[in-house]
């Protein structure tokens, strides 16, 4: 149940494109036909599924505050470690994207080894990738949003992976069809572009209701709690009141 | 002795709007959209590209003969790493509200595919002052783009800038909301940063026939 959420969180309300605007940059330059952008999208799918749960250890072994107690063999308990202390947080960025570009340069040598029929569809793209927010933005959210299982990490990799390939795909196809259309001269290409990303982008905001049935009942709780508050007050300057006017008479 | 000559200063101007490298070059729009809902973030965004761009261009420019060519993409990213590591502590150090409300973004700095564009194209062929010069020009290009997005989506979205008040009080009806003025919150909403980069391009491409694409 826990994976099914975060799968339909991160392919639908949480869209890598539409909600953060990450990896616009080949979202943009790659999408004017359908059969480079499923090429694009179908390479991000593969290198997200890979590197979020990569760098996922990397976070959850090196970099979080005292992440380095397994060092001397003091997991258990964590105090008696030398490594107690040591927070690498702040290399996360660079060690982030070392993992994405090495893991980029690596899968391309082994696609063009074994299979170079894939190479030729997903090969051109891979260089790009390296660079490609999307990327480095799942790794970067997978650790701000403290994802708790090397699992979950896979899955949200791979469902991020799924919400730029939909993207990626729908904007592709609508570029094909508006190529028709007699869109304003001033416009054209890049401009309709990206107002037609804000519409669809609006589009996917109405999957934001979709989940959030249990943040509602914590919310009704929250408000619960602060009306009884409230009305104690009332209550106690009711008394209050009552008092007063009982010294009065 | 003039500053600049007239070649290096349009190094400089060039990007701020013929070649700009958000509306023409399509560069770099990733990190740029999603903090553009107030002034403030949109600012200390541009400050830290330019710092990034400026002297990122200027150590690949003196590195530019020694990195191999083939692993030149990761000793670039690297570099630009380090850099945003830097960009990143300050901020955290002295501005840490502003830099927990930029959460990820300044971090997507090094995937900001502006930096590695002009790595790519200007900084490996050409000296350090010229980059220097190239890395600032374009980095504030993206500023521009940056600020006037910022500014057009707090000042219709919440009537504020920089957090002041600049329309009256929403809630007490005092200034322009006293005649009728309403907020409009769609422009805080993340998809309306597209929609006015969608109409700054027009604007432009308008005024600038030659911009105009084919299709």
């Amino acid at each position: 149940m826990e994976h099914l959420e975060l799968f339909f969180k991160s392919v639908f309300v949480d869209n890598m494109v539409f909600a953060y605007f990450l990896g616009m940059c080949s979202y943009l330059a790659v999408s004017k036909k359908v059969s480079t952008a499923v090429g694009l999208g179908a390479a991000v799918i593969f290198v997200l599924t890979v590197t979020v749960p990569l760098n996922w250890f990397l976070d959850q072994y090196i970099l979080q505050p005292g992440a380095l107690v397994w060092l001397d063999g003091n997991s258990d308990t964590p105090e008696l470690s030398a490594y107690y202390g040591y927070d690498l947080g702040f290399l996360s960025f660079i060690l982030f994207i070392a993992t994405i570009a090495t893991m980029v340069q690596l899968v391309e040598i082994v696609v063009e080894k074994f299979s170079p029929a894939l190479y030729n569809s997903l090969g051109i793209f891979l260089p790009l990738i390296a660079v490609n927010c999307a990327i480095l933005g799942g790794s970067l959210f997978m650790q701000s949003r403290e994802i708790e299982t090397a699992l979950l990490a896979l899955n949200f990799g791979f469902s991020s992976g799924i919400g730029f390939f939909l993207a990626i795909i729908a904007i592709a196809a609508i570029r094909e069809k508006i190529r028709y259309s007699n869109v304003p001269a001033p416009l054209r290409g890049l401009g309709i572009t990206f107002i037609i990303t804000g519409l669809m982008a609006i589009g996917f905001m109405s999957f934001g209701g979709m989940l959030t049935a249990e943040d509602e009942e914590e919310v009704t709780e929250e408000t619960k709690t602060a009306i009884d508050i409230e009305e104690k007050i009332e209550i106690d300057n009711e008394t209050a009141q009552a008092e007063v006017s009982e010294v009065k008479n | 002795m003039r500053l600049l000559s007239k070649k290096d200063s349009r190094l400089i101007l060039d990007p701020l709007a013929d070649n700009n490298p958000i509306t023409i070059q399509v560069l770099g729009v990733c990190s740029a959209l999603a903090i553009t809902a107030q002034l403030k973030p949109s600012i200390v965004m541009a400050i830290s590209v330019i710092f990034v761009l400026g002297i990122g261009n200027v150590v690949i420019s003196l590195l530019r003969n020694i990195i191999p060519s083939k692993i030149r993409i990761i000793v670039q990213l690297i570099i630009v790493a380090a850099l945003v590591i830097m960009v990143d502590q300050v901020l955290k150090a002295f501005a840490y509200t502003l830099s927990k409300e930029l959460s990820v973004f300044i971090g997507l700095i090094i995937t900001n595919c502006i930096i590695m564009g002009r790595f790519e194209a200007f900084a490996l062929g050409n000296g350090p002052w010229r980059s220097f010069l190239d890395g600032v020009g374009n980095a504030l290009g993206y500023g521009v783009i940056l600020i006037i997005v910022g500014f057009f989506r707090e000042l219709l979205g919440s009537g504020t800038l920089f957090g002041f008040k600049v329309l009256g009080d929403s809630v007490e009806k005092t200034g322009l909301y006293a005649i009728g003025y309403e907020n409009n919150g769609f422009m805080v909403l993340p998809p309306m940063a597209l929609i006015v980069v969608g109409i700054i391009i027009w604007v432009q491409r308008s005024r600038n026939k030659e911009l105009i694409e084919e299709h």
